[in-house]
């Protein structure tokens, strides 16, 4: 912790910086990506509430697990293949 | 410069310019709606945000989740705040110590919008300034712990309008704040949600677009205060706009467009029932009031299909 002699005046100068914080702590379900139920739809990550979805090139990759909160969103949205979900939930800790 | 089309694969290239690790609760609709607000923009941005769940917790010191210029500004002024920068901006253009185009957002929940901020709101649009305020709505002020705001539906559980033995939850209908910005006679007004992400980042680029003030009411689900599980934000945003609850529409230079007119209208009952802040309303005493939401549902329907009906007779009539 800084002292407040220390602090910044006035502002949060560091645009983004919030991406160094983790909230992947906050997961009580885990989501796990099934690549060969993927369509590469793109829901999932136009969905996440939390930028939590990689994606590179126009292709998704895999799960940024550092700031996923395992809202289930990515899973419920996802329509996967032939009625195969390409992402399901797990509890953490299992 | 070239524009990147409204597709995922196209826009997944683009930079995401709200990062994670922000603090807004799993599940929350707000951020889901700036990712795509932000995704949609091809200009710089420079945003002001009215005191609310989405101001707190994206810049919890010293974290910002933000990467574009951001102003915290209090509850009821994020409106003169964009308006005093846009005002700025024009200044320095004009001197030439500004040469590129950038717009400028506001943005507030629906107790900076439809309440606290209102006035400033009003102002703002009247004095004509080129900027974008954007509401994102969830229905209370969720922030503080579930209060009534003049946002929250009617028969709404929250702990300033208790549903028990008293009342059964809010007893007043929700204020239409989008007729309200229509009222304005601004060029651009619209209502969106970001399940429907084509529709609403169509819309903020035609908002963007428009010189001179324009307004966008974003429905945003909030499992805390909707009491539904965290993985609902985009399936209750849906059953809002076939239910007509939330329908998606749009004046542009005041002639209203319905942007989405579902086959089967469904029931209000249906975007009802999976919230628990509703739960009490299906107990057979307080079946009037979930007459009285239908019945107020299919009047402010039906107005936009007269109006809309209207607008083509009319154009109709000019081109014979
Ligand atoms: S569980 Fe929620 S936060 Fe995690 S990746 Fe899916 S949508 Fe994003
Ligand atoms: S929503 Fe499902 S199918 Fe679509 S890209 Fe994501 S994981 Fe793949």
């Amino acid at each position: 912790m800084k002292g407040w002699k220390e602090l910044e005046i006035g502002a949060i100068t560091e645009a983004g910086s919030a991406d160094s914080y983790n909230t992947g702590s906050w997961r009580a379900f885990r989501p796990r990506w099934i690549e060969e139920n993927c369509i590469q739809c793109l829901f999932c990550w136009i969905y996440c509430p939390d930028s939590a979805i990689t994606v590179n090139d126009g292709k998704r990759g895999e799960f940024d697990y550092n700031h996923c909160k395992g809202c289930g969103i990515c899973a419920m949205e996802c329509p996967g293949k032939k009625g195969k979900k390409a992402i399901v939930m797990e509890e953490e800790g299992k | 410069m070239s524009t990147t089309p409204l597709r995922l694969k196209e826009l997944s290239k683009k930079e995401d310019l709200l990062t994670g690790g922000h603090r807004l609760c799993s599940g929350c609709g707000a951020p889901i709606a700036i990712r795509q607000i932000l995704l949609a923009a091809e200009m710089p941005i420079v945003a002001a945000n009215a005191t609310g769940c989405l101001e707190v917790s994206t810049t919890i010191y010293p974290y910002s989740a933000w990467k574009i210029p951001w102003i915290h500004t209090a509850f009821e002024n994020a409106a003169a705040t964009i308006s005093g920068v846009e005002a700025m901006y024009k200044a320095l253009k004009k001197k030439g110590k500004i040469t590129e185009r950038i717009k400028f957002i506001a943005f507030g929940g629906d107790g900076g919008t439809y309440d606290i901020g209102f006035q400033s709101l009003s102002g703002a649009m009247e004095r004509g300034h080129d900027i974008v305020y954007i509401c994102y709505d969830n229905g209370a002020y969720m922030n503080t712990g579930i209060q009534r705001s003049s946002a929250t539906p009617l028969g709404a559980n929250t702990t300033t309008s208790p549903a028990g033995s008293v009342i059964p939850g809010k007893m007043q209908p929700r204020k239409n704040l989008t007729k309200i910005m229509v009222a304005h006679g601004i060029p651009y007004v619209a209502q969106t949600t970001p399940a429907h992400w084509r529709d609403l980042m169509t819309k903020v680029r035609k908002a963007l677009e428009v010189d001179g003030p324009a307004f966008i009411n974003i429905l945003a689900s909030c499992n805390r205060g909707w009491r539904t599980p965290t993985d609902r934000a985009i399936q209750d945003s849906k059953l809002a706009v076939d239910t007509c609850f939330w329908p998606l529409y749009e004046y542009e230079n005041g002639r209203l467009t319905i942007n989405y007119k579902p086959k089967e209208k469904k029931p209000v009952v249906e975007f009802l029932k999976t919230q628990g802040r509703f739960k009490h309303l299906f107990s057979p005493e307080n079946e009037h009031i979930l007459e009285r939401a239908q019945e107020i549902v299919d009047r402010e329907w039906e107005a936009l299909l007269r109006e809309e009906a209207m607008w083509k007779a009319e154009e109709e009539k000019k081109e014979q």
